[in-house]
Order: structure tokens, then sequence, then C-alpha cells
């Protein structure tokens, strides 16, 4: 809504109207906005910009802090970082906990969602939508602790409960792929909860009169979830998809205080492996040029969630 | 009828299980809090037994978690109120005027909210340590600002697009200044969207650990998650002060994260979902 009209084009008569065409506005009312918007421009420039600039040029640099001072050495940074073989399975590692979780996240996350969308048990549904925060607003690095003594091969009450049907005990947190098992379970039960809320905000927006419409014509359940409510939905699966893949890169507490990365490198992820090579082996160039790639794998999601969702903003 | 009936059935006893899965864990930190190191390590665990707090008694006692409580409170507290100093006036802005460059800073901040953090955190970390001030909690509060000036901006957008221009339009003729209306008349309008904001904010400042992990790791300016960590450092970790910890450090955020539920899957997403 526009309501960048000056003050002597306001006449009480024309209250509702939109205004007429105004001649160009003085410059005193077109910077009016910027006044508003600009002290959060000038923070987050500050916090935001600078620093990426200044994360771009130590990028192409060798510098290992503490030692001289730094020297261009163009691409190789880069180089170094796409050649290295601890940083590739460091992303790789972030790819597969994606790829596996994702899919997981998203089929429970609409199984949550349907269920909140059921006409039955309005009291447990209102208190599952509560409950739901708790993973999500929980401290990622309490979520942890938490895995680390509930998933304790001996004394862990994960290990004590499966034995109970007869499963031997595993050694969740000594094994590599144990080790990363235990944090995608994790990851699932941190996030899901999210991918539902997402998810069932989207199935709101499914208009009931059509759905009963439908009903009328075919009883049977997935024809009618298949054609009328999926199609609405593409837009909130999208965002819980693209969200969900933003915050999976960015984990750290979690997954940190589980394990600290290990055993071995097994659960260390590309935050992880960065965090190691620019505050444990302060080899500053190469920890920048790693975390540019970074920057543009989450640049290329954000335009994809620009694209998708803010393209009607006008 | 039975159909109906046995659906009921299957979908109550389908919720109970999600609920389980997501409380289960709750209470095994609450229970444990409160248990001995023996009766914690019990197998098979221990379902009865006289609550002690001494857990608690000896995290308060001997770990810091006071002071790391308190710098995390702090910490939180001022990154909430420059967030909103600047992020009350920008949704303002964007919810009233039409201008050139409007989507683009909506995509700015936007831009801010995907930022990989550790991007700005080494250039931070850099700058800290030339100016001495790594261990200050004020770096703490600046660097938070990437993604609180972003989830306030989003969610006051949305609050004073509520509020009715009419109102406003009658302030304006009043000769109240474009800043008048938004400090008298606007502001106290959308005081429920403000505090909902300042939550969903504090949440996501009182739960960071890279940040505050690398920027604050001294003894006596370490936040709330950071202690949590220190514990893992020995050979023997402390268990039942590990869980008597946790308590204290995730109560204020899951309190927090109930009061502002409806808003978490529309906030995290900057609105992307309806």
């Amino acid at each position: 809504m526009a309501t960048n009209t000056s003050t002597a084009g306001t006449n009480p008569g024309d209250g509702g109207k939109p205004p007429v065409k105004d001649p160009p506005a003085p410059l005193s009312e077109r910077l009016q906005p910027w006044f508003f918007v600009g002290p959060s421009l000038i923070l987050l420039l500050c916090v935001g910009l600078y620093p990426v600039l200044y994360t771009a040029y130590f990028s192409v640099h060798s510098w290992t802090m503490g030692f001289g001072a730094p020297t261009f050495n163009g691409i190789d940074n880069f180089v170094a970082a796409l050649t290295s073989s601890d940083f590739g399975w460091s992303v790789l590692r972030t790819l597969i906990l994606l790829v596996i979780t994702l899919p997981i996240e998203l089929a429970l996350g609409m199984a949550i969602a349907l269920a909140l969308d059921s006409q039955h048990n309005r009291v447990l549904k209102r208190l599952l939508q509560i409950c739901l925060v708790i993973p999500i607003a929980i401290t990622p690095a309490v979520i942890g602790l938490l895995a680390q003594l509930m998933f304790n091969t001996q004394f862990g009450i994960i290990n004590y409960l499966l034995g109970g049907i007869g499963i031997g005990p595993v050694d969740w947190l000594g094994g590599s792929v144990s080790a990363f098992a235990t944090v995608v379970i994790t990851q699932i039960w941190e996030w899901t909860p999210f991918v539902a809320l997402v998810l069932s905000a989207s199935l709101s927006t499914v208009p009931t009169d059509i759905e009963e419409a439908v009903m009328l014509e075919t009883a049977r359940w997935w024809p009618r979830f298949k054609g009328v409510v999926l199609p609405y939905m593409w837009p909130g699966i999208t965002a819980a998809l693209v969200f969900q893949t933003a915050f999976t890169i960015k984990a750290f507490g979690m997954i940190y205080s589980i394990e600290k990365g290990g055993p071995g490198t097994s659960t260390m992820f590309a935050m992880l492996h960065i965090e190691r090579v620019a505050f444990r082996g302060f080899n500053i160039g190469l920890a920048s040029a790693e975390s540019i790639l970074m920057l543009i794998m989450s640049i290329v999601l954000a335009q994809i969630y620009i694209k998708a969702f803010y393209s009607d903003m006008e | 009828m039975l159909r109906e009936y046995l659906l009921r059935i299957g979908h109550a006893v389908t919720i109970l299980i999600i609920l389980t899965i997501i409380l289960f864990p709750m209470y095994w930190m609450l229970a444990g809090s409160f248990k001995t190191a023996d009766q914690l390590f019990k197998i098979p665990p221990v379902w009865l037994w006289h609550p002690t707090a001494s857990g608690y008694l000896d995290a308060i006692a001997s770990s810091g978690i006071v002071r790391a409580l308190l710098n995390s409170v702090l910490v939180t507290a001022c990154a909430i109120a420059l967030g909103l100093a600047v992020g009350a006036p920008a949704a303002y802005g964007i919810s009233r005027y039409q201008f050139r460059g409007r989507k683009q800073v909506w995509f700015w901040y936007v831009t801010n909210w995907m930022l990989v953090p550790v991007v700005v955190l080494l250039p931070f970390y850099l700058t800290a340590s030339k100016l001495h001030l790594i261990n200050n909690p004020i770096v703490l509060i600046l660097v938070f600002q990437v993604f609180v000036v972003p989830l306030i901006v989003w969610l006051l957008v949305d609050q004073f697009s509520s509020v009715p221009i009419a109102l406003e339009e009658a302030a304006l003729l009043d000769g109240l200044s474009r800043f008048g209306i938004f400090w008298r008349i606007a502001l106290p309008l959308v005081k429920p969207g403000i505090a909902v904001s300042a939550i969903l904010a504090g949440i996501f400042a009182w739960n960071n650990l890279l940040y505050a992990f690398v920027l604050t790791p001294g003894n006596a300016s370490r936040t709330a998650p950071t202690i949590a960590m220190a514990y893992l450092g020995g050979y023997s970790v402390p268990w039942t002060k590990v869980m008597a910890s946790s308590v204290m450090i995730s109560a204020p955020v899951i309190v927090g994260g109930i009061i502002v539920h409806k808003y978490i899957a529309r906030g995290l997403t900057l609105g992307a979902v309806k």
C-alpha cells in the first residue's frame, strides 16, 4: 500500500481514494524510507557485507595467523581447497547427510502435518502443535550432550530399549558408520518438527471447499491427495527443502557437541572442518577460500529461494 | 461407525507415539538432572527414585554456570535491543513506503539470514583479536545481528502491514511527522509483534554455539552453550552436573519457543510459508 503522498496532497475529501498521479516528490520525501531502513542496512553492511569482503580478500592470500603478513597467491587457496581430500570429504559428508535426512524429514513431516490436519482428537493435536516447537527451540549443544548420554553403548537408554526387542548393543558413538548414523538420527529428531510445521502451514492453504467437492467424486484418499492437496503444497514443500538444506549446511552446535567430528573424521562436516582449519590450524587463507566456496553454495540456494517465493513481492 | 472409531483411535495412537519421541528425551534430561551418578547409569534404568538436587548444587557451586547464564542473558538482551532499534524502523519503512530498491533491501535481509556463519566468523575473529576485543560481549552482540535483524524485520513488516493506514493518515493531518507516527501510533499497536520477534530472535541468539565458541571462549565471558562444551574436556564427564546444566540452559528457550510456537515455521522461513 503506497502512502508516499505529500502532506499537501492528502485532503480530507480524498481519504479513501488512491492518490492521483503525484508530481515527482521532493527529495526529502523520497529520502524518507531510507531514513527508516538506513540504520539496519548500515549495520548489516558492517556485520554482514564487510566480513564477507574481508574473507574474500584473505581467500586470495596466503597467510597463517601469527606468521608474517598475508601475501597474494591468486587462486592457490581455491585449488588447494578443491583438491584437498579433507575439505572434499567434509563437503561430501554434508551432502550425504542432506541426501539421507531430507527425504526422511519430508516424509515424517508430511505424516505429522496430515495428522495435524485431521478432524480427530483436538486436544492431542493442540498438544502436539505446541510440543513440536521443543526440538527446534532447544539449544543444539544440549541436544548433542543429551544424545551422548542416551546413545551411550553400555549405559544408554537407547541400547537398553533396543535390547528389549532383541537388538544387540550398538556401539553408537564408537564406530565411524554408527557415529554418522547417530548424527543422522539426532538431526532428524531436531528438524523433522520444523518441516512438519512448515508443511502443516502449507496444508492449511488448501481450500476446504475444493477438497470437499472432490471428496464427493472419489472416496479414495490417494487420488484426492495427489490431485487436490499436493498442487497447493509445492510451495511449502520447496520452502521446507530449501531452508532445511541451509540449516543442515550451517549446523554446528549439535554435531560438534556429540562427537567433535570424530571418531576419526567420520562426523567432520563442512562447518566443523572449516572451523578446525581456521582456529586450530590458523591457515586463514585456506579457511577463507573454503568459506567462500560454502558461501557460493548458500547464495545459489538463496537465489533459488528468492526466485521461488519472492518473485511476486512488488 | 466402527471405521470412524478405529480411525480416531489410530490417529490418537500416532500422535501419542510422536509426542513420546519428542518428549522422552526431555523427560530423560529432566529426570537425569535429579538423579545421582549411580542412578543415571543404572541398567535397567531406575524409574522411581528419591530426587536429589545435588547435580544442580554441584553445577552452581563449581562450574561457572551461573556466570555463563548471566553472560547469555546479557548478550541475548543486548542483541535483541540492538536488533529492535534498527529493525523496527526498517520494518515500518518497508511496509509503508513503495520505494526504488525496496525489493533489493528485502533480498539483502534474506541473504544475511541464509549466510554461512564461517564466512562472517573469520573476519570478526581477526578484527576482534587485532583490537583486543576477544571475550568482549559487544563483538558477539554485533555478529548476532546477522540473523537477529532479518528475523525481527520480517516479523514486524508482517505486523505493521496489518495496522490500518487510515489511522496514520489522520495523524498526518494532525501535523504529526512521519517519525512521530511511527513512534507514537504504529509502534504501540504492534507491541505483541515486538514481543514475539524479540523472543524468536532471542532463541537463536541464546542457542548460538559457533560464534560464541570462537569469539568469547574465556572463563569469565563464555555463554551458556559454550560452557556445556567445557564439561566434555576432562577424562570423566560429570553427567549429573551436565544434565542439571542442560536443563538450566535449555529451559528459557523451550519456554520462549512454546510462547511463540505459532510463529516458528513462518519465522524460520522469513514468511515463505503462509
